[in-house]
Parts: C-alpha cells; structure tokens; sequence
C-alpha cells in the first residue's frame, strides 16, 4: 500500500497520544495542577493531531462528520465515535485535576478504557482487510496497542513498565514480519484463483490493461525493494526498541535516559509504521503480475 | 446504509464470456463515455497528452497467458469491472453510509453527496473494482449502468449497461443471477461460470464463462484436412514440360532451391 505521510503520522502519534491517556487516566502518576496540564497537554497535542493528519488523507474532508453514521458496521466509523469519547471524557478527568486539583479516579478509569478501544479500532481498519492478507492477523492490534501502551509508559516516565512493553512489542513486531512475509502465499489468493484460470495451466500476466499508471497502482500496488526493507527493519529495530529499550531498562538515575528513548523509540516507529504500509501486499497487484506469490 | 441486506429480490449482474472476448477494449470507452456524461461526477483524466497519463475507469481489460506443457499457450482477454458482491466488503468499511447495496437489485452503489474519499472501500474490494476520482476526490465504481436499465427515454434495445451493448464479440451479458431461468443464469449453468477469488468470501454475483478448451477441438477441423491438401506435389503433363523447359533457360534455377544447394553455389 502506499505509505503515505498523512497516515504514517496519524496511526503513530495518535497511539502515543492515546497510550499516554491511558496511564493518565489509571492515575499512573496520579498527576494534577500545572504538572497535569502538560502531560495532558501533550498527551491531546498528539492524539488530535494523529485525528488531523488523518483528514488530510481525506478526498471531501469537509463532510467528515459523516464519518460518525456508519458505527454499526465500519471500524472507521468506530474510531471516530471512541476517539471522540476518549477525549471527551478524559478532558473532564483532565479539567478536574488541572483546575481542581481533583482525581475523579471512575471517569479516568473509563477514559483509560475508551483509550485503549480507541486505538484497538484504528487496528482493526486495517486487521479487518481481507484484501491485505499481512495486515489480517490478530498480532496487528495486539502489536499496535503493546506499543501504544509502550510509548504511552515512556512519555509518562514509567521507564522500566515502558522498557519492558518496549522490549514485548520488539517480540511482537518481529513476529508480525515474519507472519507477515508468509501471509500473502498462504491466504490462498493467487493470480490463479484471481483469474479462476488456474486449472487450465500457469498463468501469467501478458498485457496490463492500460499503459500509464492508475489509482489503483499507486495506492495499492507499491513495492519495496527487498534489501531497502531489510535495512529499514534494522533501522526500525534498533532505534524504535532495541536503544530505548536497553536505556529504559538500565538503572541509569536522571531523566536523561529518557531523553534519548523518546525521540529515538518514536523516530523507530516511524520507520516501522512505514514498512507496514509499503510491504502490505494488497491482492488486487495479482492481477497486474506485481505480486511473487 | 452500510449493512447488507441478507437477500436482495433479484441479483442483477453481467456475465463475461473469457472465450469470445478478443480484448478491443469497447466496452472501456463506451463505459467511460456513458459514465462521464451521466450518473455522478464525470471520470477525470489526468495529463492525459503529458508524460504520465492517468484516468479514472470502471472497467478494464487485462490480459493473460496461459501455458501448459505439450500445448500451445493461450491468450486470454479479461475484463473486469465490479462484481456487485452478495457479500461485499467495500459495503460494509464505509463509514458514512455513502457505499450501499440496493436491496431491489442487488446493484452495489456510492452515494457521491455522502462519499468522503476516505479510500477503505477501494482497500477493501479484492478486484480492483473501485478507483478514487483524482479530481473529485469521491469513489468512483461500476454502477451497472443504472440509469440506462430502467431509462424509459431509452429505445428498449438500449436498457442494457452500456458495456454490454457496445461490445462487439458479444462477450457481455446483462440479467438476473438471482432467477435460475434467466438467459444469464442458463449460460453460467451450461459453461460452468465461475467466481473469481471465492476464498475472499464476496459472493460475486457477475460470473466469468471459462474459455473453451482450443486444441481439444483441433480434432474435428481434422476433418476437413484431406480436402485442403495439395493437390499433386509434382506437376506433370503439360505444366511438368513448361517447369522442365524453363528450368533449362540459362541463369534460372531450379523452382523451388534448396537453401543448402544456394549457399554452397556462393550465389546469394
Ligand atoms: S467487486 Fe469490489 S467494489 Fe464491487 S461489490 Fe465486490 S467488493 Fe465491492
Ligand atoms: S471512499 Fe467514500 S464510499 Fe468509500 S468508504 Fe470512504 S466514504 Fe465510503
Ligand atoms: S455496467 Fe455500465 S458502469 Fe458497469 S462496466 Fe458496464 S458500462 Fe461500465
């Protein structure tokens, strides 16, 4: 799929943001006053941001709201209920510690809650695709919430809860990629059966329909290099958990650690988050002879 | 609405012969002429004379080799536009209610007023059936031509998709896959119509007629062999005397050289 920027930057900063809600919602630190109005000013900073750069993506942003109908069938449509929840009703849990000093500990667990739905139906949008045979697994919402919870643990100076999440996300985003590079061939789909001509011999693409490129090529046919990906997962993988990881881990005293886990855990995931869309193998490239399997 | 219904009063759909289809791409024309002048906004193209022409179509014709061992490899034309899904998947992802299945019909729709051009529905078809208009900004899909069906303006001949009225070879058939003796349900049983991708779990309702098998049937224009032989390899009576006479004309060869006999003579 192609890895566009929009995307990239909302699935990452909106988990973060929403991971951040989650401890502050558990009262993990119980924080209030002018220290609660930045971890919460953060904290919204980049989950509505993450929502913002979504509507970028968008082709008519301005009848968004009519993204709010469809709850009953459509994991997009979910998100927007539950994001919005989330915020709503963490934002009175936030009015109350900031101005009040006070911890209302029921509306922060039920904050917490809808935070965390809130990035389970960001994953499933793109767990719930068929078509995308890397993306239909249940280790995509189990990685992405692991490392929601992750990043969240780490900007709110949990550092050895975080390192911890941090390393089990690793375990859980090595597993995606190797699941991953197999789901395309063992789905089943081929140009075989995409063609129902398989029994008749080996078929292969002879003739593209048209000579330019399409929407369908540039949004769902993308390709990345093998060995590009490869050292994009290493870089992903050392910057995104392998250092903050050991930084959070180590009984280092001072924050210092954690200024150096942060930017590089988030720079890491920014790296990986783009593999997750570029490798994404939609079936639709069958057709056009772009797919190996 | 985005849920489906469980089951629609008929399932209007085409049916794609893959054996007389000859891949001239009529019915890519006539469905992009029909569409830009009609139903919803027009199929925007994109530097169209430049160096990187693009467009937006509802339909496309894709072509493939077949190769066996011990056989001839065969080309197949295959078109492809939106299956109307029993099943569909882009139905159900649409978070404004914009994509919808008529329940009278079974045709799969996008309300364009309602379309934010959000992309997931086109993530979520298998087939490619759906393309985001670069211009518009809203998901452009087959519609099965539903403002010709039932267009009482139009001649009645011409109440059929307009892909279907155009092509040439016949290759396309409008009607209802929901009544088991319709034309097209006929044709789907007596060629054995298939379903393209059926573990994607859509329940497509257009079906593909399998190409026929070619060289299984080379055995009967066998019969008419014996009469299209040559009729004598050595010509004899008065045409043999005018081949020998002239063969003896100095400076011509034989009739028929022998390519060796040329090159060893060093005449080229
Ligand atoms: S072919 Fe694609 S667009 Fe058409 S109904 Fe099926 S899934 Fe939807
Ligand atoms: S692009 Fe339009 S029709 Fe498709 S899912 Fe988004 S809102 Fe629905
Ligand atoms: S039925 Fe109409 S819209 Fe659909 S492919 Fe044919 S001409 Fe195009």
């Amino acid at each position: 799929m192609h890895p566009a920027p929009s995307v990239i930057i909302f699935t990452v900063f909106s988990g973060l943001g929403f991971g951040m809600l989650v401890f502050l919602g558990l009262g993990l630190p119980p924080v209030t006053g002018w220290t609660a109005f930045f971890f919460y000013l953060a904290a919204y900073a980049m989950a509505v941001g993450g929502l913002m750069a979504s509507a970028f993506h968008l082709g008519n942003p301005q009848r968004a709201l009519k993204a709010f109908t469809q709850w009953r069938t459509s994991w997009l449509s979910r998100e927007a209920w539950v994001s919005v929840a989330a915020l709503a009703v963490m934002g009175i849990h936030a009015f109350a510690a900031v101005f009040f000093g006070a911890i209302l500990a029921p509306i922060g667990w039920l904050g917490a809650g809808l935070s965390v739905f809130a990035v389970y139906c960001t994953s499933m949008i793109y767990a719930q695709l068929k078509t995308v045979p890397r993306w239909n697994t249940w280790l995509t919402p189990l990685h992405l919430i692991t490392l929601s919870f992750g990043g969240g643990a780490a900007l709110m100076g949990h550092t050895s809860l975080a390192g911890l999440l941090i390393v089990l996300a690793a375990a859980l985003q090595v597993a995606h990629w190797q699941v991953g590079d197999r789901a395309l061939a063992r789905s089943g789909t081929t140009l075989a059966s995409a063609t129902g001509l398989g029994n008749r011999g080996r078929v292969t693409a002879f003739e593209p329909p048209h000579t330019g490129s399409n929407y369908l090529l540039k949004e769902m046919v993308y390709t990345v290099g093998r060995g590009h990906a490869a050292k994009l997962r290493l870089i992903a993988l050392a910057l995104g958990y392998g250092i903050p990881g050991v930084l959070l881990l180590l009984p280092i005293p001072g924050v210092w650690p954690s200024l150096i886990a942060v930017p590089s855990h988030i720079i890491g995931i920014l790296a990986a988050r783009w593999l997750f869309f570029a490798q994404a193998e939609h079936v639709v490239g069958l057709y056009y002879g772009k797919r190996a399997a | 609405m985005t849920q489906l219904p469980t089951s629609t009063e008929k399932k209007l759909g085409l049916v794609i012969d893959l054996d007389t289809c000859v891949g001239c791409h009529a019915c890519v024309i006539s469905c992009k002429g029909w569409n830009t002048e009609n139903y919803g906004a027009p199929l925007s193209d994109t530097d169209a004379y430049g160096a990187d022409p693009s467009g937006t179509f509802l339909n496309r014709i894709h072509s493939y080799e077949i190769t066996q061992e011990n056989a001839p490899a065969q080309l197949v034309h295959f078109p492809k536009s939106c299956l109307h899904c029993e099943d569909a998947p882009c139905v159900t992802v649409c978070p404004t209610g914009a994509s919808y299945k008529r329940v009278e019909d079974g045709i799969v729709l996008v309300n364009e007023s309602d379309c934010i051009g959000c992309g997931l529905c086109a993530w979520a078809c298998p087939y490619g059936a759906r393309e985001m208009d670069a211009l518009e900004g809203v998901m452009k899909k087959c519609t099965l031509c539903v403002d010709r069906i039932y267009n009482n303006n139009l001649p009645e001949e011409d109440r059929v998709p307009a892909c279907v009225r155009t092509c040439p070879a016949k290759a396309r058939h409008f009607g209802d896959l929901g009544d088991p003796e319709s034309d097209v349900s006929r044709l789907v049983a007596e060629r054995g119509g298939m379903d393209l991708m059926p573990e994607q779990g859509t329940k497509p309702v257009n079906k593909y007629l399998p190409p026929r098998p070619k060289q299984d049937e080379a055995q009967e224009f066998d019969i008419l062999a014996p009469y299209l032989e040559p009729v004598a390899d050595t010509p004899s009576g008065f045409l043999g005397w005018l081949d020998k006479a002239l063969e003896h004309i100095p400076g011509s060869g034989p009739r028929f050289p022998d390519p060796d006999a040329r090159q060893k003579s060093g005449k080229l």
